[in-house]
């Protein structure tokens, strides 16, 4: 099953949703991008106490359906826990979804989607 | 007839060497795959093992650089360096370009990360009044656990790939195994068994015929030897009737000659 090569060749980027604190780190790596106006987009969010679900759900399908430019999209699994369905169910392969660790939240192997499948192969 | 579930076709010579070359070749279908879903297996957990040491790992690197940033928001001394920093942002920098790697036949990306050229730095300025060592070390710290978790993303991408990959090659595999095999070995069992019965019945009926014929030939014999028997009586009657016709003639001759006498 070879995939097209159209299907990643335009997706250099990296997108981010998280706490402030993950967001900050990340962007300070470089990873920011912002399209150009009119329609400038951001690839990261900054999720908050205040933040509400749909907001999260309506970027992680902006991230994951809409923009053909992300390779990898980078959730904090405290994050991924707020929109778990969405998540679990989430198995494509482009963007490739990562969940990681933030700072309050230290990472939990048994909660993560692709580590969960891990352990379901190996018959624990 | 024989095999409840066989393919449609005309018991003939023909289709026979068409279903055996079909078998063969899902046999050696059959091996074929075998081996390459083996092959991705094996592959399959080797990945699988690297993730979850990656994942592990990954954690630790988060961490530090969790740190490195609470570093530097105590040198700054304000709350404002985040949103200083989400807010200059505009172009990447950090980028991911794709790669393939062949594995029998399935291809797998991978990421690599690089430095994009001539984009400068969104963060020239952050830091500019104090902190500026922390914030710079804060960065180095960040892009090498970024790094990490490309790292991550290819071997994870690698692993949806390869599963779905292993998924089909195996559903191939119990495909050929189960069906495709015994489906053809049914209808070459069918078309045996009908091709036989077709020669016994040929066997029959030219058996029959020759009987028939025999049959036949015999009666003909028959008749003929009857016929020849009654010609040969016939011809017996003959002399037997041209006898007394002689004997009738000489006792009337000697009759009237007696009479001629008295």
């Amino acid at each position: 099953m070879a995939l097209p090569q159209s299907a990643y060749k335009d997706r250099e980027f990296l997108a981010v949703i998280g706490d402030e604190d993950s967001v900050t780190g990340i962007l300070l790596a470089g990873v920011g991008h912002v399209t150009d106006p009119p329609d400038s987009q951001k690839n990261y969010l900054v999720v908050d106490a205040k933040t509400e679900d749909a907001t999260i759900e309506s970027a992680f399908d902006q991230f994951t359906k809409q923009r053909k430019d992300i390779a990898i999209l980078l959730i904090n699994q405290h994050i991924a826990d707020r929109i778990r369905h969405r998540v679990d169910n989430y198995n494509e392969a482009f963007p490739s979804l990562l969940e990681i660790p933030s700072k309050d939240h230290p990472y939990d192997p048994e909660k993560d989607s692709v580590m969960k499948r891990v352990k379901k192969l190996f018959g624990e | 007839m024989s095999g409840k579930d066989r393919e449609p076709v005309f018991p003939t010579r023909q289709s026979l060497g068409a279903m055996k070359s079909k078998l063969k070749g899902a046999q050696t279908g059959h091996d074929l795959l075998k081996r390459k879903s083996e092959a991705l297996t094996k592959r399959f957990r080797d990945i699988t093992k690297r993730i979850d040491d990656a994942k592990r790992k990954m954690g630790r690197v988060m961490q530090i650089a969790a740190f490195s940033l609470a570093e530097v928001t105590y040198a700054v001394g304000n709350n404002s360096i985040g949103y200083q920093i989400t807010e200059s942002v505009r172009q990447a920098r950090f980028r991911v370009r794709t790669k393939q790697e062949n594995v029998s036949g399935v291809f797998l990306p991978q990421f690599e990360s690089f430095q994009a050229e001539g984009v400068a730095s969104d963060f020239g300025m952050t830091g500019l009044g104090k902190g500026g060592q922390q914030v710079q070390r804060c960065r180095e710290t960040y892009t090498r656990a970024v790094e990490t978790l490309v790292e991550l993303a290819s071997l994870q991408t690698a692993f949806v790939i390869l599963d779905e990959v292993i998924k089909v090659v195996n559903r191939r595999v119990n495909a050929i195994e189960h069906v495709i095999i015994p489906r053809t070995e049914n209808t070459i069992k069918y078309i045996n068994s009908e091709l036989d019965e077709l020669d016994r019945e040929e066997f029959f009926r030219l058996k029959k015929v020759k009987g028939v014929k025999e049959r036949a030939q015999a009666q003909e014999e028959e008749e003929r030897k009857k016929k020849l028997a009654s010609l040969k009586e016939s011809n017996k009657e003959n002399d037997v009737s041209e006898e007394p016709v002689e004997s009738n003639t000489n006792v009337l001759g000697d009759e009237g000659d007696e009479d001629v006498i008295f």
